[in-house]
């Protein structure tokens, strides 16, 4: 990865002059954005079908990027993203050492422990850091941190709008099948605490621990593998590696629809969004990227357009002045999800509907009617205030 | 003598009778609906995700944009037939007539662009280019000033029509929807979606005048969400659809206070008047009808189904 993707979506317009409320300021004001990324070696996954995108999240930065610049550019506000990828067991402190200096504010992928990491350093004190790709619980309690926002959906809300669709269907009876790796059990322990969460009772579990070749043996391994389980409404998956969860559905010993990490998934970001204007920035994703836009994708772009917003509403660059902007009530973004998104005050998590969809349709966008909240009805997926054990931010 | 008044009345104010057109987004045609029987009494095919409709000052031919066809089609309103296609720029949604009903301002969302067509000699004017999916067109009573907001730049872009130069560029709330100026001109507004506001401007030097908010008892706020509005023909009230919230709202222009809000079908978007003025007729894209308003009372008298998501409106006068 270089920086030429971001060339190609460099906007070349000229404007007519600009007067009035949004008068073309003397002098730009400067708004410089790193994007910096831990590499990871991914796991081996039986299938190739889909492989992970080069550009997966920076992709929706630069989109985001193209459409901050033409705002910009009636403004007087000159926007820059650059890119510092650290590969697999490279330094990721010294580089982000290295390149805070450059940037005011911080778009990052990487572990919870890298995120850590890098918010801790004495560099990063006085910056704003989004994550991006981690939905890990604790960032958002116990290890949180004032200069580090959430754009990327915590897990338990993406599991808690999927425990919704099915509370509201009346399908409260589920098994679940959890895969070997450690992401696997926390997503397990995600849909477990959504299923209680929304009164939907767990009657079986089984750990997967198949080494076979399913593509050759699916059709033989599962039935037998799903025979033992309780009758059930639902089968959940957790598999999010996406190593061995599409050969679950129709493989099954009863005739019974998957959900978790396969079949109808609580998701921040899909393809299959319609409505809302959603077909609008996916095709202008499609333009940039040549593929479909996921949720790294969207979560990396709702925070380069929160930066924007802040930014067009303050006239500021500076971390302090955005931070504040964006935690208190007059921030609103318009992320093509139907309702205006904002941050949560307790813990900085961007308070966003999560779409509960197939691989073909969205069928709900959560929170699902009658499903309500004292404060927002969105605050009724994923951690609540009294549930955050984050104190950063003056909670 | 009551019998006599009644009688004189009917001679002095004759019943003008008239249709309302509806696009349907998702089923490539328009709904025409007699204003007088409460029903639809013609479907018309057309091109590919029918959304903007306005007629000429005639009423002898109907614009549409056809977004998905990027074209915009005029249509015989007698008949239905397509005479021929307006070159419109990639994915026109949403534009307006100039007052020289001559010049068409159109809205390319895909583009960042609005697009100047003549529709007599059926040729591009010019190409403006303006913010991020542009969407709400107006144009000032004198045909001075073009205006296009763009959604994901939250702008309202002033043009000036001798020159398609951009003069200025106000910011709005989040997702500007729709604009229009107020008859006499002096005002310009506009509806932020995801803001959930109108932003209304004094056109004269683009200041911000004040902003109508909304609050519906037992309906999140952030699913209040304006989109198209119409003013009374006197000027004193506006109706504002707002989305998912289901409701109109009735403001008046004075006090930019809400004074009603009327329950509709399910995501309301656009709407027109009859003739008379007396009735309005409201889109509702989720649930596929058009809701009729009874504008003095206030009140939602009927539901007519038309086709699926239901968009924009636009009245013709059909006699008297």
């Amino acid at each position: 990865m270089d920086f030429t993707v971001l060339q190609r979506a460099a906007l070349a317009v000229t404007f007519g002059v600009c007067a009035g409320a949004a008068a073309a300021q003397a002098t730009k004001l400067e708004v410089p954005v790193l994007y910096l990324r831990q590499e990871v070696v991914l796991p081996p996954v039986l299938s190739n079908l889909d492989p992970v995108p080069e550009d997966l999240g920076i992709a929706g930065a630069e989109v985001a990027l193209a459409d901050v610049k033409t705002t910009g550019q009636f403004l007087g506000h000159d926007y820059a993203l650059t890119l510092v990828s650290v590969p697999p067991g490279g330094d990721l402190a010294a580089a982000a050492r290295a390149a805070l200096p450059g940037a005011g504010v911080v778009l990052m992928e990487g572990a919870p422990a890298d995120l850590l990491t890098v918010a801790d350093l004495a560099e990063a004190q006085g910056k704003l850091l989004f994550n991006v790709a981690s939905g890990a619980a604790a960032l958002r309690s116990q290890d949180c941190r004032a200069n580090l926002l959430h754009t990327m959906p915590e897990d338990a809300a993406r599991t808690d709008a999927l425990m919704q669709v099915l509370q509201s269907k009346q399908w409260r009876n589920l098994a679940l099948i959890v895969g070997p790796k450690p992401e696997d059990a926390a997503y397990a322990e995600a849909l477990r605490a959504s299923a209680r969460k929304f009164g939907l009772t767990l009657v079986g579990e089984k750990t997967w621990s198949f080494d076979t070749d399913l593509r050759r043996a699916a059709t033989r391994e599962l039935p037998p593998f799903t025979q033992d389980l309780p009758d059930h409404d639902v089968l959940l998956v957790a598999d999010e590696a996406d190593d061995f969860g599409r050969y679950v559905e129709h493989n099954t010993w009863l005739p019974r629809p998957i959900a978790g990490s396969e079949g109808l998934e609580g998701l921040g970001w899909t393809p299959v969004l319609e409505q809302w204007g959603a077909v609008q920035l996916q095709q202008r994703f499609e333009k940039v990227a040549h593929r479909n836009m996921q949720s790294r994708d969207y979560a990396a772009w709702a925070a380069m357009r929160a930066i924007g917003e802040a930014v067009t509403r303050t006239g500021s660059a500076d971390p302090a002045t955005l931070r504040a902007y964006m935690l208190s009530d007059a921030f609103q973004l318009d992320g093509f999800k139907g309702r205006a998104l904002t941050f949560r005050h307790w813990n900085g998590q961007l308070r966003q509907p999560i779409a509960v969809a197939n691989a073909r349709a969205l069928v709900t966008l959560a929170p699902v009617e009658g499903f309500l909240h004292q404060r927002n009805e969105t605050d009724s997926l994923g951690m609540d205030e009294p549930e955050s054990q984050c104190t950063a931010f003056g909670g | 003598m009551t019998r006599l008044a009644l009688l004189l009345m009917t001679i002095a104010l004759p019943v003008q009778a008239g249709e309302i057109w509806v696009t349907n987004e998702k089923d490539d045609t328009v709904s025409v609906i007699d204003a007088d029987t409460l029903e639809v009494v013609k479907t018309y095919p057309t091109g590919e995700r029918p959304r903007g409709i306005t007629f000429s000052k005639d009423f002898s031919r109907v614009y549409i944009c056809a977004s998905d066809s990027d074209t915009v089609q005029v249509m015989d309103p007698a008949t239905g037939a397509i005479l021929h296609e307006l070159p419109s720029g990639e994915d026109p949604e949403q534009f307006v007539l100039a007052p020289d009903d001559r010049h068409l301002y159109i809205a390319n969302e895909d583009d960042a662009v609005t697009t100047v067509v003549d529709t007599e000699s059926r040729t591009v004017v010019t190409q403006i280019n303006v913010g991020i999916e542009p969407e709400g067109m107006a144009v000032s009573p004198d045909g001075k000033v073009a205006i296009t907001t763009s959604e994901t730049t939250n702008m309202a872009h002033w043009i000036d029509t001798g020159t398609h130069q951009l003069f200025a560029n106000t910011l709005v709330d989040s997702r500007p929807r729709h604009a229009e100026f107020t008859a006499d001109g002096a005002q310009l507004w506009v509806s932020a979606e995801i803001g959930g506001t109108i932003t209304v401007f004094k056109a004269a030097d683009q200041t911000e005048l004040g902003k109508v908010r909304f609050e519906i008892t037992g309906v999140n706020s952030d699913l209040i969400q304006p989109v198209g509005f119409k003013f009374t023909p006197d000027g004193k009230k506006a109706f504002v659809a707002l989305g998912p919230a289901n409701h109109v709202a009735v403001v008046d222009t004075a006090t930019l206070a809400v004074e009603k809000y009327i329950l509709v079908g399910r995501r309301v978007w656009h709407m027109a008047f009859s003739p008379d003025n007396a009735q309005l007729f409201t889109t509702n894209g989720v649930s596929g009808d058009v809701t009729v308003i009874d504008v003095a009372a206030e009140d939602a008298v009927k539901s007519i189904k038309v086709g699926r998501f239901p968009w924009g409106a636009a009245m013709r006068p059909t006699k008297g």
